[in-house]
């Protein structure tokens, strides 16, 4: 119990410190450009479906416009750590003052800085405001390395933290009892679900312990971090190309260099087949293994994820677009059902895009060390 | 797909690869490795447990067997036991008859013997007494006649008389 009681503190720690800092974004009483404010119109609708989408800088709970028409959001910086010409910078997001168009310029060792559509630019010597073609790109500013602690990073490792704390108290039962109870009682099984459904039948019972470490975290860390996208925090990690794609590309390394001599032969000279054909086979097999592969795996979790988004919020959205053909009371009842409807289907989603990655990382494992002793 | 390319944010991805390797590590060595174990042992355990208890099981329905067999020979010792004992008893009888038998027809055959020799000896004893008062009789007969002159003459003359010459 004392174990539960820990994690609980550590948890009541962590809320205190995300909800002290809260108060940060009343500071910020400047009205923004770009920042409509209300959304009302179809165009607005997309624009913050899609701006919500991506990444941000800041961490935004949500935002109001008060009496005097002055926009204020509720939330906390960020800390922003570039990569730039004169080295590492650093500051936090809330220098921007949640400009997103390059209109606010922060200085750092003589470098100008701003924010366009949630990238950091670095402006050119002497140029001292962003000037945009006509496809509103920067023509004086170029893109820096952005290494920030963005919303999607701060997710990442807050669910890293919650997985440390929760699986390590699990961990930790086990020393003094062999049946967990509390928080663990409900882990175990999901251990075991991986384990066994997902690890042993998947790569066989001769390797798959050396592998099930990484499945498990795997599993987890996209599964907590699909159901963190459900909340009204917002996050959408798993909805983030980079993400899926280091993912991805994490379970391609892990079965390139498990591969075995069976697995790499079949690749690169497949036996059985005309020696003619064995060419063409490794070109395709080898396209399989290093493109189609991850390809399948980081676009399927990504746009499984963040379709759910979209999807949940446009049927939120029917609310204020369909005001005027339904009345307010029908518009925000039918934006309701379906959007509840929808989110129940999105939280078994979470549940089978963490399962399906982790199944076919577990798969492509298999195949690479399966043993080749049936020719 | 532009815009795809373009959201793609390195910086996310090299802050997601290392955290995702420090937090497999920190994972593997802290969380799933002790908790694999446990597993492992428990599971190891309870198998261990269900062995035995298929193992007592197996060695109750072999020691039930012994005690069956064991059951099954006693009876079968008892009900020898119990035939050798009434073949015995038959046997006991039948000899003793047969003893009785013999003994009897033994007796029987001494009996008849001894009576068989009795009656002899009374026969042969009957015999000379017969003689004796045959001798007798014939001594006092011959003594009475030979007292009378006369009739020995007689006797003698018709003795002779039967004793013709020829």
């Amino acid at each position: 119990m004392k174990v539960t009681q820990h994690s609980f503190k550590f948890l009541v720690l962590v809320a205190a410190l995300f909800f002290g800092t809260l108060a940060y974004g009343q500071h910020h009483e400047e009205k923004h450009q770009n920042d409509g404010g209300e959304v009302n119109t179809n165009e607005e609708v997309n624009e913050y479906i899609l701006h919500h989408i991506k990444d941000s800088h800041d961490f935004t709970l949500f935002s109001y416009t008060n009496d005097a028409g002055e926009r204020k959001h509720v939330g906390f910086p960020l800390p922003v750590i570039l990569w730039t010409s004169e080295g590492l910078v650093t500051f936090m997001s809330s220098e921007f003052h949640h400009n997103d168009d390059g209109h606010a310029i922060v200085e750092r060792k003589g470098l100008k800085f701003a924010k366009i559509h949630g990238k950091i630019y670095e402006l050119e010597q002497g140029a001292t405001r962003v000037k945009f073609d006509e496809d509103h790109h920067a023509t004086n500013a170029h893109k820096v390395l952005d290494f920030s602690i963005t919303k999607s990073v701060f997710g990442i490792l807050l669910v890293g933290i919650l997985m440390i704390v929760a699986f390590t108290s699990l961990a930790r039962q086990y020393r003094k009892k062999a049946i967990p109870t509390g928080l663990g009682r409900v882990l175990e099984p999901l251990v075991l679900y991986v384990r066994d459904e997902i690890a042993r039948p998947n790569i066989g019972d001769k390797y798959y312990r050396r592998f099930t470490g990484y499945l498990l975290t795997v599993f987890f860390f996209i599964w907590v971090l699909n159901l963190l996208g459900l909340t009204p925090i917002g996050f959408n990690v798993t909805g983030q190309i980079a993400v899926t794609a280091a993912l991805a590309i994490f379970t391609l390394i892990i079965y390139t260099f498990s591969g075995n001599k069976g697995y790499w032969g079949h690749m690169l000279w497949m036996p059985g087949v005309p020696v003619l054909i064995r060419p063409v086979l490794a070109i395709i097999e080898l396209a399989g293994a290093f493109l189609i592969k991850p390809f399948s795996l980081l676009v399927r979790l990504f746009a499984n994820i963040s379709a759910g988004h979209i999807v949940v919020m446009s049927l939120i959205a029917i609310m204020v677009v369909m005001k005027n053909e339904l009345t307010a009371g029908g518009a925000t009842a039918l934006s309701f059902v379906l959007a509840m409807f929808i989110t129940l289907i999105e939280v078994l989603v979470a549940f089978l895009q963490a399962y399906i990655f982790t199944m076919l990382s577990a798969l492509f494992i298999g195949m690479a060390v399966a043993d080749h002793d049936h020719h | 797909m532009e815009t795809l390319l373009n959201d793609f944010s390195i910086g996310l991805f090299v802050m997601q690869t290392v955290i995702f390797l420090v937090l497999i590590f920190i994972m593997v060595k802290f969380a799933w490795k002790p908790i694999m174990n446990s597993l492992n042992d428990r599971e190891e355990g309870i198998q261990n447990a269900l062995d035995a208890a298929e193992n007592a099981k197996l060695e109750m329905q072999n020691l039930q067997a012994d005690n069956e067999k064991l059951l099954k020979a006693a009876r079968a010792e008892r009900e020898a036991m119990l035939k050798d004992a009434r073949d015995m008893k038959n046997k006991m009888i039948e000899d003793a008859k047969g003893e009785a038998q013999a003994e009897a027809s033994k007796l029987i055959a001494q009996a008849q013997e001894s009576i068989e020799s009795e009656k002899k000896a009374a026969i042969a004893d009957l015999k000379s007494q017969v003689a004796n008062l045959s001798l007798e009789i014939a001594e006092k007969v011959v003594k009475e006649e030979l007292s009378n002159k006369g009739k020995q003459e007689k006797l003698v003359e018709s003795l002779l008389g039967e004793a013709t010459l020829n």
